[in-house]
């Protein structure tokens, strides 16, 4: 145990916290946006899914169990990938107390340099989505177990709709940078796999964010309903 | 050819410091960046002034002792070079041109350009070495290495520790350095006995100096006189892993 904590307490130590956490939340995102599209397949569809996440493990869990054990999996590693990040932060800035009079990034991506502003985006809109799908508390007309007509009656009002376009749009820049940088900072890549990386990085971020923004788009269009 | 030239003065590391303007006039297009400061301070003398002070050694790019942001970018915009070999025909005739010390507060200004890079030094002294019995120079080819880790192993052993990743990195990271100095011990078969010990003890004397953490701007990569690949990072981030949490 004290190996972990010295560990942690290095700086290859916290980005390797960072890269884990953010390896588990990355696959969640995948997932998530896959088990989302069952939209398209009609109400019966997606909401027997919702069930089924709830009654995943049975008969050896009881009802939801498991999908509460994700769900702590999920928390611990948002909390330990924002505790991170802000020693991180925090360590960086002492790092520099004097700046340059100007400084412009030579190849740095927009992306990397902004992952300060994407990640609080991305928690904003975590607790903004849960209230609205999960708790149902900021839903104008919530359903328990009734995804689809949470779903469409939620991305009806356009403001919402907006901020979830917005807030995927953040999660894409985050990812686009983070999925390749875990696997730099894991040590995983080299010469011969970082093209390979960046592709997946791309590939993932294009496919989670139209995936998901498809949704309110096609609500707004009322071309599902 | 003329240019003009901010350059940050500061009389000692308790003093505040400020940017001097200063016009360099004639200036051969052939001179280098440092033989331009040369000039610059021949002037200076002349009329009783203080000479702007700057690290400089070899002035062949080897040797690692010189280094300054120019207009925002370490070692100045020709990419692999050290400033003693930029030239002043990377400028235009006629331009401002900005000048100030490598920042991070684990290299504290001693003067003017010069800053204090004892802290590389005492990240080397916690790893950056192998324990052998000194004497007469063994053969050259008693071990066999193979020809892609050699090449390697020397792509990064051409750091020259001149600094210029720590003062290009956002974040003040000197990681580039020691994986470059973990590295190229723990590609060759001479590094191997001391491997772990090495990248732990490197790893934590990096952290203790105040160095920040690495964010993959890959900004370092792009000044490095040496042009050394951000790759190294991932190796030594495996090598600690693996000397961390296995042993």
């Amino acid at each position: 145990m004290s190996r972990l904590f010295l560990f942690y307490r290095s700086s290859i130590g916290k980005k390797v916290v960072m890269a884990v956490t953010g390896l588990v939340l990355f696959g969640f995102v995948v997932v998530h946006m896959a088990g989302n599209l069952k939209v398209y397949q009609g109400a019966e569809k997606i909401n027997a899914y919702g069930e089924f996440l709830r009654a995943m493990g049975s008969p050896v869990f009881s009802h939801g169990q498991v999908l509460w054990i994700a769900r702590i999996v999920l928390l611990a590693s948002v909390a330990l990938h924002i505790m991170a990040a802000v020693q991180l932060i925090l360590m960086n800035r002492r790092a520099r107390p004097v700046g340059y009079t100007h400084q412009d990034p030579i190849q740095a991506t927009y992306a990397s340099r902004t992952m300060i502003w994407s990640g609080p985006v991305i928690a904003l809109f975590v607790i903004y989505h849960l209230l609205h799908f999960t708790a149902g508390t900021v839903h104008p007309s919530f359903r328990a177990g009734d995804i689809y007509h949470n779903v469409i009656a939620g991305f009806r009002v356009w403001y919402v709709s907006a901020f979830y376009i917005v807030a995927m749009v953040g999660l894409g820049f985050h990812l686009y940078h983070g999925v390749w940088s875990l696997f730099q900072t894991l040590g995983i890549n080299d010469v011969r796999v970082d093209r390979f990386f960046r592709r997946l990085a791309a590939v993932a971020t294009v496919a989670v964010v139209a995936g998901n923004i498809s949704i309110p788009v096609t609500v707004l269009l009322g071309l599902i309903s | 050819m003329d240019v003009t030239l901010h350059v940050w003065r500061q009389k000692s590391a308790a003093d505040r410091g400020r940017f001097v303007r200063y016009e360099a006039r004639n200036i051969s297009p052939d001179m280098s960046f440092l033989e331009m400061f040369d000039v610059v301070n021949e002037g200076l003398i002349a009329r009783g002034e203080d000479p702007i002070a700057f690290d400089h050694d070899c002035r062949e790019g080897i040797c690692g002792t010189c280094g300054m942001v120019i207009n925002g970018v370490a070692h100045g915009p020709r990419r692999g070079t050290t400033v003693c070999q930029l030239h002043l025909r990377s400028f235009r005739d006629g331009d401002t041109i900005t000048v100030e010390p490598w920042r991070a507060r684990p290299f504290p200004v001693i003067k003017d350009l010069v800053v204090d890079r004892g802290a590389f030094d005492r990240i080397i002294q916690a790893g950056g070495f192998i324990s052998v019995p000194t004497g007469s120079a063994p053969d050259a080819n008693a071990i066999p290495i193979p020809k892609p880790d050699a090449d390697l192993a020397m792509d990064a052993a051409s750091c020259i520790g001149c600094g210029a990743c720590v003062a290009a990195c956002p974040n003040g990271a000197a990681m580039l350095f020691t994986a470059a100095k973990v590295s190229h011990l723990g590609l060759l078969p001479q590094g191997q006995p001391e491997r772990r010990q090495r990248v732990r003890q490197m790893v934590v004397a990096m952290d203790r100096e105040g160095f920040g953490s690495c964010t993959n701007y890959a900004e370092c990569e792009a000044v490095c006189p040496k042009a050394i690949s951000i790759r190294f990072i991932a190796r030594m981030n495996r090598d600690y892993l693996k000397a961390s949490l296995m042993e």
